[in-house]
């Protein structure tokens, strides 16, 4: 009982980080109807870019509270400017093609920044994955029996974070102008520009924001498993993908649901499986769901229209 | 009944005789195999080279029915191929022993060697089967990222099967490949492909690629030719990766990863999305152009960390190869033109069109 407790526990933080990155992709799914490949490895550029923060804070200044807020806003600002260049010089020319070429320019910005951040040459780190510097000291904060169930205070504050960036972005969505922009360009750019809207601003806004998101979520992973590689982006990337999909792309409650099934079913698999099962076990899952409903758990199989 | 005038049928100019024509291919084809032949006879390089390209046509032009002919997106090429390659391998080394005994030693391990191929290439068809049909169902985006899910279903299986090696990998797999074999498959991979974009079948696969919804709204069964070129496709990558699976030393788990998946891509959309010979013609250039790269470093004389840096810079590249191509030319080399369509005028060609 106590162990299925301490599963569950791990496998909803788990799955916050999932959705945290998976509502930049349901977000930029959303308005351009494009599979961002890139957004698990902009993820990975913000989780550098905050290692790099942390080593020039040093230690005494990366364990305080502001230490910590500034690593996260030069992360989460680094990557909307990363996101922001992306959109426009790779994504924006494309709009109007084929969306073939727009899902091949995605997979090739990802190729790009997952094998050019191996490189060893001038800034770029290398292949071999780097020890992330402690920035939140660890500490068990809840324990049932003899530590049976153990409650670390990182998991407590990425879940917090993740819970309250989901409900600000909620808000967003569907409370404020920027939201409703958003919305009409999503269901129809061409009539939404007609009626006066920026689509050009809306659409780099969605990046700039998922962006930044990505970059928050690839730092509580970081913490998390205290390490930072080049191949990061690519296979949490990839798990947010499927927790998207899962949920219903496109849809941002089904996305965060999504992230906390796949946590739960990934961290039962290495409880009571074996450890080396659980990527298959993601995509295994993920084919199911597409079997059983092809829209995901929440979204629906919309006709095309012609 | 109105009699239809008769179209005057172009009048086919070239260079050679009619009565040659039809066994032009194979007079060309017997002389690259002497060309074989002599490189064969050169270095050991030179035959693992020939197959390494062979094995990446076949990739290149299997791929191509999916992505360039029919439209969708496959990007997990390289799981069918380890399907393929671990399927016939481990037949292969479980039937050493065994020796057809009405047939010289040489033909029997050859013909063990096809059965084994063809087995490795049903087992991936049969994959390709099971992958396709759910999400073909589906827009091209969720097959993309479903193929590249079964590709890393398919290395996790492996790394957890005792019977594969797991993560050590197979080896000694008896090496019955050799750039024969390898070029003959070559061959049938792409007469097979070059048949299908010329048939009735292929103009569905076509009008799927156009647009889906027309080609529903005309009748085309979509879901099940999507399918049938997955599963076509998916056999001769299977087939490709047990002819690899034969003349490499070892195989792992770490030769059919996602890098694999994406070289076979950036072949395909580099030679153009459509175009076989284009697919070939990138094959060939991709294959060789590193190969050149590291001895052209090694012969300068340059320390041997700029040789292998030519591994590592190659993915970015390929990365920035397909944004630039995506940008500046989406139809890739050849767009959906062969190569006879591009030559120029003196060489005899083929009625323009896609046949």
């Amino acid at each position: 009982m106590a162990q299925l407790l301490q599963h569950l526990i791990n496998g909803l933080a788990a799955g916050t980080i999932y959705a945290l990155v998976a509502l930049g992709y349901t977000m930029v799914y959303g308005v351009l109807k494009l599979i961002n490949f890139a957004h698990g490895d902009v993820m990975m550029v913000g989780v550098y870019m905050g290692y790099a923060t942390a080593f020039a804070l040093g230690r005494e200044a990366r364990n305080s509270l502001l230490g910590v807020a500034l690593i996260f806003a030069v992360a989460m600002l680094g990557c909307a400017l990363l996101g922001f260049l992306i959109e426009r010089f790779a994504y924006r020319p494309l709009r109007e093609k084929p969306r073939l070429t727009a899902l091949i320019t995605a997979i090739g910005i990802s190729f790009a920044l997952s094998y050019g951040f191996q490189l060893d040459i001038g800034f770029l780190p290398g292949a071999s994955p780097r020890a992330f510097p402690e920035v939140i000291e660890p500490k068990e904060w809840i324990v049932i029996g003899d530590r049976d169930v153990v409650v670390w205070n990182w998991q407590v504050i990425s879940f917090l974070i993740a819970v309250a960036l989901m409900v600000a972005l909620q808000y967003l969505v569907f409370r404020t102008r920027f939201g409703r922009a958003m919305r009409a360009v999503s269901w129809d750019h061409r009539v939404a520009a007609l009626m006066g809207i920026p689509t050009d601003r809306v659409i780099a806004l969605t990046f700039m924001l998922g962006s930044a998101l990505a970059a928050g979520a690839g730092l509580l992973y970081a913490i998390k498993d205290t390490s930072v590689s080049p191949l990061m982006g690519l296979y949490v990337g990839l798990k947010a993908f499927v927790a998207a999909v899962i949920g219903g792309i496109g849809h941002v409650p089904g996305a965060v649901v999504g992230a906390l099934v796949l946590g739960l079913v990934e961290e039962f698999v290495v409880g009571y499986a074996a450890s080396t099962w659980r990527d298959a076990v993601a995509f295994g899952f993920l084919i199911l769901v597409l079997l059983v409903k092809p829209g995901g758990l929440f979204g629906r199989v919309a006709a095309e229209k012609v | 009944m109105m009699e239809t005038p008769a179209l005057p049928v172009p009048e086919a100019r070239s260079v050679i005789p009619a009565g040659l024509r039809g066994i032009f291919p194979v007079l060309v084809a017997l002389v690259l195999l002497a060309l074989f032949q002599w490189l064969v006879s050169e270095s050991p390089f030179a035959v693992y080279l020939l197959s390494v390209m062979g094995v990446n046509i076949i990739l290149a032009v299997s791929l191509n029915i999916v992505n360039g002919m029919t439209g969708q997106f496959s990007i997990g090429h390289a799981g069918f191929m380890a399907v393929g390659a671990y399927i016939s391998g481990v037949l292969s080394l479980n039937l050493k022993e065994v020796a057809l005994s009405f047939l010289p030693v040489a033909a029997s391990d050859q013909v063990l060697f096809t059965v084994a191929l063809l087995v490795g290439g049903l087992a991936a068809a049969a994959c390709g089967f099971l992958v396709g049909l759910p999400s073909l169902r589906l827009r091209g985006d969720y097959l993309a990222i479903v193929t590249l899910g079964f590709g890393e279903i398919i290395r996790v299986v492996v790394q957890n099967t005792n019977a594969f090696g797991r993560a050590l990998g197979l080896s000694g797999i008896p090496q019955y490949s050799s750039p024969y074999m390898v070029y003959f498959w070559v061959f049938l991979v792409v007469l097979v492909a070059r048949r299908i974009a010329g048939s009735s079948h292929g103009r569905s696969l076509w009008a799927i690629r156009e647009d889906e919804v027309a080609a529903e709204a005309m009748g085309v069964d979509t879901t099940g030719y999507k399918v049938r070129s997955f599963v076509i496709s998916s056999f001769f990558a299977g087939i490709a990766g047990g002819l690899f699976a034969h003349f490499v030393p070892i195989i792992n788990p770490g030769s059919f990863t996602f890098v694999k998946s994406m070289e076979i891509v950036v072949m395909v959309v580099l030679g153009g999305l459509g175009s076989t010979t284009g697919a070939i013609v990138a094959a060939i250039l991709l294959t060789l152009l590193p190969e050149g790269m590291r001895s052209l470093f090694n012969a300068l004389g340059t320390e041997g960390s700029l040789a292998q840096k030519v591994d590592q810079i190659r993915m970015p590249i390929y990365g920035l190869l397909l944004v630039v191509l995506m940008l500046s030319r989406p139809q890739g080399l050849f767009g959906v033109r062969e190569l006879w369509d591009v030559l120029p005028r003196w060489i005899p060609r083929k009625r323009r069109g896609l046949s």
